[in-house]
């Protein structure tokens, strides 16, 4: 590997929400308003052609994580540089070159596309937006990325109501190519869609990847997605990273008790003579703290089956107790 | 145990709509049985008819512009011939329901233990003091903490996982000798799933309740089944116990649908089936399932494979899976 800097490096990435409360609150000195800590110190980075696979339940902030690393919603704190440049405050205006590198690819893809669009004019924006090609050139590159993604030039003048879901999600696959982007952020890409639907677009995502050089955010919810799609995985748990570690060593052997846990309770497919669920010690009890007050040490420890009192005291770093292995527990000093 | 005669016997259940072009069969002669304190599971992907399937029994489907045919026989009544009244005094006692979105079934202005209490009331000649504490006694069984203070809260001030539970609390209050559950987790988190899942392993286990479970996650259906349907374009293509199921698919569709999988072991691409499924005003002639088939063979796309028996216990509706 060269010492070139990672397509994507987030540096201490920090996303509140202020929540609503009275409006004379901002009168009153001293009292700190409330606010939502959705994303609260997070740190990664992304190589060219890599994919990372951000994994979490909902409210963990990794849909925010998304977002921000998109620029499409702005950082409380912290720093995001894509291709070794501090794009955190570039204003708008100057955003459009990062725009046509970095795109997403949305959960529903029905309500990410125009109705009254059809295919190729949804395909062509893109296109037009960024004057990458116009006329006869541009009508060919929508051709050809409607080829890349597995549709028939049948479809340049359906609209999106005539498609079945995943004929949407490779439109919408379509859309984000355009521009010709290093990176893409795909957010529950393949969650809205049945079984089999769903294996034909993550072969065509992976396809993608190997054959334009992609790198992927991949943010889901389902671990046996991510566990195919990724090369390293980072677990989100409240706003913070709990582990990140390559794919296959962080399904091998999770260090994390919130990452043990969430592998133990999800229903792989099995010979049916005994049940996950009927082992109460794989059961992790209670549900997400609130993120507006979160407790003083581990966000875990109150469903942690390790805690220790240290853990409600104070907040374990990111450390790697292993090479490429990160684990934030102080089970691991 | 699972006991031996069955609480619920479905015999060719047809559920047909009208529509322009002539009716449209959603459902086409499903069968099956479920026993006390057995998990039978009903998989397919969207479109399969397993959903209304289960509504279908519960005499939730419109009609017109609905039509529901063949026989649904529970304690001794086939349902499809009973009248709205006597259905409603079974549905919420003797069977009980869980869906998809738990906090779209609860009444957002009314405090959740007056709502299981007024479900109660239903069905239960008890005094509402008694009922009050049953109400109590059920959210601490579903396992909820401080059950007392929960019931005076609303259903807002419960998650998803939390409402569900009030959900199958409101169930299982009545002591039902069926559930049906309609996808009742895919709206929760996966640790919060195994909760919910967990306590209906327990209530077929401990209550010995019948359940039966409409699920698209193979998983799910694998690790809480002991026997399965799996669907397709309205029919039921393989019936199985889970064992047998998993260990060997013999349906085409069913093995396609296994090898879609993102496993937590293994590499590679992901099997993948083809196309989609059918939609049910265009159905192919012959097998359903043909035009995606892998081994599909020149009779296929004439005769409609039947279900037959290939084993005990087993039956596939095609015509190359071989008899053991």
């Amino acid at each position: 590997m060269t010492s070139s800097p990672p397509l994507l490096e987030v540096s201490d990435l920090v996303k509140h929400f202020p929540v609503r409360s009275n409006p004379l609150a901002a009168f009153w000195p001293g009292a700190s308003p409330r606010v939502v800590h959705a994303v609260d110190g997070v740190s990664f980075t992304i190589e060219s052609g890599e994919t990372l696979g951000l994994v979490g339940e909902s409210g963990c902030g990794k849909t925010t994580t998304g977002r921000l690393v998109l620029r499409a919603i702005d950082p409380t704190s912290g720093r995001i540089a894509f291709e070794g440049q501090d794009i955190t405050a570039l204003p708008a205006r100057r955003l459009l070159p990062f725009r046509r590198k970095v795109q997403i690819v949305f959960q529903d893809p029905y309500s990410s596309l125009n109705p009254r669009l059809t295919v190729g004019r949804a395909v062509a924006e893109p296109i037009r937006v960024h004057r990458i090609a116009e006329g006869a050139r541009a009508a060919a590159r929508v051709r050809e990325l409607l080829d890349m993604v597995g549709l028939s030039t049948e479809y340049l003048h359906r609209y999106p109501h005539e498609l079945s879901g995943g004929q949407r999600q490779r439109v919408g696959i379509a859309r984000a190519l355009a521009a010709g982007p290093r990176l893409v952020v795909a957010d529950e890409a393949v969650s809205a869609l049945d079984v089999s639907v769903r294996a034909q677009i993550l072969n065509l995502l992976v396809d993608l990847r190997e054959r334009l050089g992609l790198a992927y955010l991949f943010v889901s919810h389902d671990l046996g997605v991510i566990r195919f799609v990724s090369h390293r995985v980072a677990v989100m748990y409240l706003g913070k990273l709990v582990e990140v570690a390559p794919t296959a060593e962080l399904f091998k052997q999770p260090r994390h008790p919130y990452t043990q846990a969430l592998l133990a309770a999800i229903p792989t497919v099995g010979d049916g003579a005994t049940s996950i669920f009927d082992d109460p010690t794989r059961l992790l009890e209670g549900e997400l703290p609130n993120p507006i007050d979160l407790p003083r040490g581990c966000r875990f420890a109150s469903r942690c089956p390790h805690r220790m009192s240290r853990c409600d005291e104070v907040e374990p770093a990111l450390r790697e107790p292993a090479p490429a292995h990160a684990v934030a527990c102080h089970l691991y000093p | 145990m699972i006991g031996s005669d069955p609480v619920l016997d479905v015999r060719k259940l047809i559920v047909e709509f009208s529509s322009e072009d002539g009716p449209v069969r959603a459902v086409d002669e499903v069968s099956f049985q479920v026993r006390r304190g057995e998990i039978v599971g009903l998989v397919g992907e969207s479109g399969a008819g397993k959903s209304l399937t289960s509504e279908a029994l519960l005499g939730l489907i419109r009609r017109p512009p609905g039509r529901v045919a063949g026989e649904v026989w529970f304690g001794g009544r086939d349902l499809l011939t009973l009248d709205e009244a006597a259905l409603s005094r079974i549905r919420g006692k003797d069977i009980a329901m869980i869906f998809q979105n738990p906090t779209a079934s609860l009444n957002p202005v009314f405090r959740v233990g007056d709502q299981m209490l007024e479900a109660m009331s239903l069905h239960l000649p008890e005094p509402r003091r008694v009922l009050r504490e049953r109400v109590i006694e059920t959210l601490g069984r579903v396992g909820i903490s401080s059950p007392r203070a929960r019931a005076r809260d609303y259903p807002h001030q419960f998650s998803g996982g939390m409402a569900q539970r009030v959900m199958i609390g409101m169930g299982i209050s009545c002591v039902p000798s069926l559930l049906i559950a309609d996808e009742p987790t895919t709206a929760l988190d996966v640790t919060i799933q195994a909760q919910v899942l967990a306590l209906i392993r327990r209530l077929a286990r401990e209550l010995g309740v019948a359940v039966l479970l409409v699920s698209h996650d193979l998983g799910i259906i694998s690790q809480m089944c002991h026997r399965v349907l799996v669907m397709y374009a309205g029919r039921v293509v393989e019936d199985a116990t889970v064992g047998a199921l998993f260990r060997a698919p013999a349906h085409p569709y069913t093995r396609g649908l296994i090898e879609c999988l993102p496993r937590l072991e293994g590499d590679g691409r992901l099997g993948a089936i083809g196309g989609m499924m059918p939609g049910l005003r265009s159905l192919p002639p012959g097998c359903r399932f043909h035009p995606r088939c892998p081994v599909a063979e020149p009779r296929c796309r004439v005769d409609a494979p039947l279900l037959r028996s290939i084993a005990a216990d087993r039956e596939v509706a095609c015509h190359l899976a071989e008899t053991s």
